[in-house]
C-alpha cells in the first residue's frame, strides 16, 4: 500500500513538473477555420520549441461571443477582422505591445501601419487582407455579374440557388451598399428599407453558411455564393467554374489582424508568433494557402503564380471596396434587430 | 445486523442502510451538472441583455417580452402578439412529433423482429443497429447532406433508374431536416421497444389465438399494452432530443429553417447574441416538456390506481 502511495505521489509530482516545463513552451491560437497551413504551425513549433494548439471560429461575432463567455485567459492570440479589432479594444479584451518587442515590426507595409481600427498598431499586426463579394457559376449564369442586384434582387434562374455568408456585419453592409445608404445609419426610413430588402431577398436564398461557402459552390448546391475573395479562388481551384464579382455599387474590403489577447497565458510566445508571421516568407506561406494578400513587404518572391495572377487578388482600380464600420451601441441594436428578424 | 436479518424477506432490504450513500454520486452529478445550470438559466432569463453578448445584473422581463410581444423593428409600436417564436416552437414540435412517429413506424417492427429471433442472433442484430452510431453525429449529418444534394448519389441513382426525370430537391428543406432527425434517433426507439418485447411472454399470444383473437386483436389488446413502456420510453428518447436538435436544421436545413435548438444556439454563439433571450427560450421549452411529462406521469399513476 505504501509503495503504491509513493508511486502515486511520484507520478503526480512528475506530471506536475513536466506540465510546468511544457507550459513555458505553449501557444494557444484562436483562429478562423481553414486560414493557416498546418506546415506553418509545425514550422513555428519546431523553430521555437513551442507546443501549438488552435481552436477555430467562423465569424468575428462568434469569436467575440466565445471570448466574452469565459474563454479569455485561455488563448494567447486571435485573428479578428478590422472592425472587430476596434470592438475588442473597446471591450478591453486586448493587450498592448511596444513596436520594439517585435523585431520584424518594420516589415509591416506602411499603409497598414497606422490604421483607424488600431491607431499606431498597439495591439495588432496585419495578417491578410482581401475582399468580400460574391461568386457566380458561369455555367449557369452568363449575364453581367458585376452588380449586387444578383444577390439581393436575383433573376429567376439564380433564385433558390444562393448561399450567403452567415456573418451579420458583412451581409448587412453589402445590403447597405446595394441600397446606397450609409453604414451605421440611424435613419428610420433607411433602416426599414434595409430590413425589407433582406427580408425579400431571403425568399431567394437557399442557405446561410460561412464555413460551407466554398463547398456549396464546388458541389453545385449554390450557383451564386456570397464569399471572401480567397475562398472564391480556392473554390475555383477546386474545379468550380465561377467568377468573382466586383459589383459596380461597391463591395467590402477587410483586413484580418493577429491581436495579442489580454491575460494571454503565454505572452512571450504570442509575440514570438506575431513576429514569426511578419517574416515575409511566412506571410507569403499564409497567402499561398489562403489566397488573400499579406500586409507585409517583401512577400513577392515567395508567392505562387496562382495567387499572383488570380482575379480575386487583383481588384480593378474602380470600383473601390469599403471597410465595415463598427457602429455605436444605440445603432448596433437596430442592426441586431434586423438580423434577428431576418434569421427567425 | 439483526435488523438486516429481519428484513431479509425483502431482498433489497439488505441495502437499506446504505441507500443514501448509493444515490449520493448521482445527486452530486445531477445537482452540479443539471440543476445548477438550469437554475443559472432561470436567473439569466430575468437579467438585462449586455451589448454584444453577456448579461447585466439587473432584473428585466425583456426576454419574455420579446418572446411573446412584437413591438416592431424600433420597439415603439403598440405590442402585438409575436407569432414568430410560437411558429418556431410549433414547427419544432411538429418536426419532433413527426420524427417520433416515423421512428415508431419503422422501429417497432424492427424491434419485434429482433426480439423474436433466437437469442444468439439477437445480439448480432442489435450490434448491426448500433454500428452506424459508432460514427459521430456531426459526420453522419454531413454525410447525409452529401447523399441527398441535387447532384448527390441518391438523385444520380434515381435518375439512372429512370424513376425521376429531374433531381428531387431535398437539401435545405424541412423534409431534409426531418430525414436527419429520423435517422439520428432511430435506435433510441428500437432499443427500448426491444427491451420490453424481449420480456414478452409469447404464451399470451398463443392463449389469445386459442380464444379466437385475430392477429390485429392480439397486437392491439395483448402485445401493444405489454410493450407500451418501451414505446413510451422510446418516444420520449426520440421526441425530446429532436425538439432541441440544431445540427440537422443547420446542416440539412441550410440554417434558414430555425428550430428551437438553432434559435437558442444563435442567442449564445451567433451574431446578435442575446443571452437572456436564449435562456428564456430554454426555460419555456423546459416548461413545455416538463408539463407534458408530468401530465403523462399523473395520467399513468391514475390509470394504475384504477
Amino acid at each position: 500500500m505504501k509503495t503504491l502511495l509513493k508511486c502515486a505521489v511520484a507520478a503526480i509530482a512528475l506530471t506536475g513538473f513536466s506540465g510546468l516545463a511544457q507550459a513555458e513552451g505553449k501557444l494557444s491560437i484562436y483562429h478562423w477555420f481553414e486560414y493557416i497551413p498546418q506546415e506553418l504551425l509545425d514550422k513555428f513549433a519546431k523553430e521555437y520549441d513551442v507546443e501549438v494548439t488552435m481552436d477555430t471560429f467562423d465569424s468575428n461575432e462568434a469569436m467575440l461571443a466565445a471570448l466574452k463567455a469565459g474563454k479569455m485567459g485561455s488563448y494567447d492570440v486571435s485573428v479578428p477582422g478590422d472592425y472587430m479589432v476596434e470592438i475588442m479594444a473597446d471591450e478591453g479584451l486586448l493587450d498592448t505591445f511596444e513596436p520594439s518587442e517585435l523585431s520584424n515590426y518594420g516589415n509591416i507595409q506602411p499603409q497598414w501601419l497606422d490604421v483607424s481600427f488600431d491607431p499606431g498598431r498597439k495591439s495588432s499586426i496585419p495578417y491578410q487582407w482581401g475582399s468580400t463579394s460574391f461568386s457566380v457559376n458561369r455555367d449557369k449564369f452568363k449575364g453581367d455579374i458585376n452588380t449586387t442586384k444578383l444577390l439581393f434582387e436575383p433573376p429567376a434562374e439564380l433564385s433558390g440557388k444562393i448561399n450567403v455568408l452567415d456573418t451579420q456585419g458583412e451581409l448587412l453592409t453589402l445590403a447597405s451598399i446595394h441600397l446606397g445608404i450609409p453604414q451605421c445609419t440611424s435613419d428610420r426610413e433607411q433602416l426599414k428599407a434595409l430590413n425589407k430588402l433582406v427580408q425579400d431577398a431571403k425568399t431567394h436564398w437557399a442557405s446561410f453558411g460561412s464555413d460551407t461557402a466554398k463547398d456549396v459552390l464546388v458541389s453545385g448546391d449554390a450557383d451564386l455564393g456570397m464569399i471572401w475573395s480567397g475562398f472564391s479562388a480556392k473554390a475555383r481551384n477546386e474545379g468550380a467554374n465561377i467568377e468573382y464579382a466586383y459589383p459596380k455599387e461597391g463591395y467590402i474590403v477587410w483586413m484580418d489582424n493577429v491581436v495579442l489577447l489580454k491575460d494571454a497565458p503565454n505572452r512571450e510566445n504570442a509575440l514570438k508568433f506575431m513576429n514569426f508571421l511578419l517574416e515575409p516568407e511566412n506571410a507569403a506561406a499564409v497567402t499561398n494557402f489562403a489566397q488573400y494578400t499579406a500586409g507585409v513587404t517583401g512577400t513577392e518572391p515567395h508567392l505562387s503564380d496562382e495567387v499572383k495572377n488570380s482575379p480575386e487578388s487583383n481588384p480593378p482600380a474602380q470600383p473601390v471596396g469599403v471597410f465595415v464600420q463598427a457602429c455605436p451601441q444605440e445603432v448596433q441594436v437596430l442592426y441586431d434587430a434586423i438580423w434577428t428578424n431576418l434569421k427567425k | 445486523m439483526a435488523g438486516g436479518m429481519a428484513s431479509a424477506s425483502n431482498s433489497a432490504g439488505i441495502y437499506k442502510g446504505r441507500a443514501g450513500l448509493l444515490i449520493l454520486p448521482s445527486w452530486l452529478v445531477i445537482g452540479f451538472f443539471l440543476l445548477l445550470p438550469v437554475c443559472m438559466m432561470l436567473i439569466y432569463s430575468f437579467l438585462t441583455k449586455e451589448f454584444r453578448g453577456g448579461v447585466i445584473w439587473e432584473f428585466s422581463l425583456a426576454a419574455y417580452d420579446q418572446f411573446f410581444f412584437n413591438r416592431g423593428l424600433f420597439g415603439d409600436e403598440p405590442p402585438k402578439i409575436e407569432w414568430t417564436y410560437i411558429t418556431i416552437f410549433w414547427r419544432s414540435l411538429w418536426q419532433a412529433g413527426l420524427a417520433t412517429a416515423f421512428c415508431l413506424v419503422i422501429g417497432f417492427p424492427t424491434a419485434w423482429f429482433i426480439a423474436t429471433r433466437v437469442p444468439r442472433h439477437r445480439t448480432v442484430w442489435l450490434l448491426l443497429i448500433t454500428i452506424p452510431y459508432w460514427v459521430n453525429l456531426l459526420i453522419r449529418t454531413v454525410s447525409m447532406k452529401f447523399l441527398i444534394r441535387d447532384t448527390g448519389p441518391l438523385n444520380e441513382f434515381l435518375l439512372w433508374l429512370g424513376m425521376i426525370g429531374e433531381p428531387i430537391h431535398l437539401i435545405n428543406t424541412n423534409l431534409a431536416v426531418q430525414l436527419g432527425l429520423f435517422y439520428s434517433y432511430l435506435p433510441f426507439m428500437v432499443l427500448p421497444i426491444y427491451a420490453s418485447a424481449e420480456r414478452y411472454n409469447f404464451a399470451l399470444s398463443e392463449a389469445a389465438a386459442d380464444l379466437y383473437a385475430g392477429r390485429w386483436t392480439i397486437l392491439r389488446l395483448i402485445i401493444l399494452p405489454a410493450v407500451k413502456p418501451g414505446i413510451i420510453a422510446g418516444s420520449i428518447l426520440v421526441f425530446v432530443p429532436s425538439l432541441g436538435a440544431f445540427l440537422a436544421p443547420d446542416l440539412l436545413g441550410g440554417a434558414k429553417t430555425f428550430m428551437i435548438g438553432s434559435l437558442i444556439e444563435e442567442q449564445f454563439k451567433g451574431n446578435a447574441g442575446n443571452w437572456p433571450f436564449g435562456a428564456a427560450v430554454s426555460m419555456i421549452l423546459l416548461s413545455i416538456v416538463m408539463t407534458v411529462l408530468i401530465f403523462y406521469a399523473r395520467n399513468q399513476t391514475r390509470r394504475e390506481a384504477l
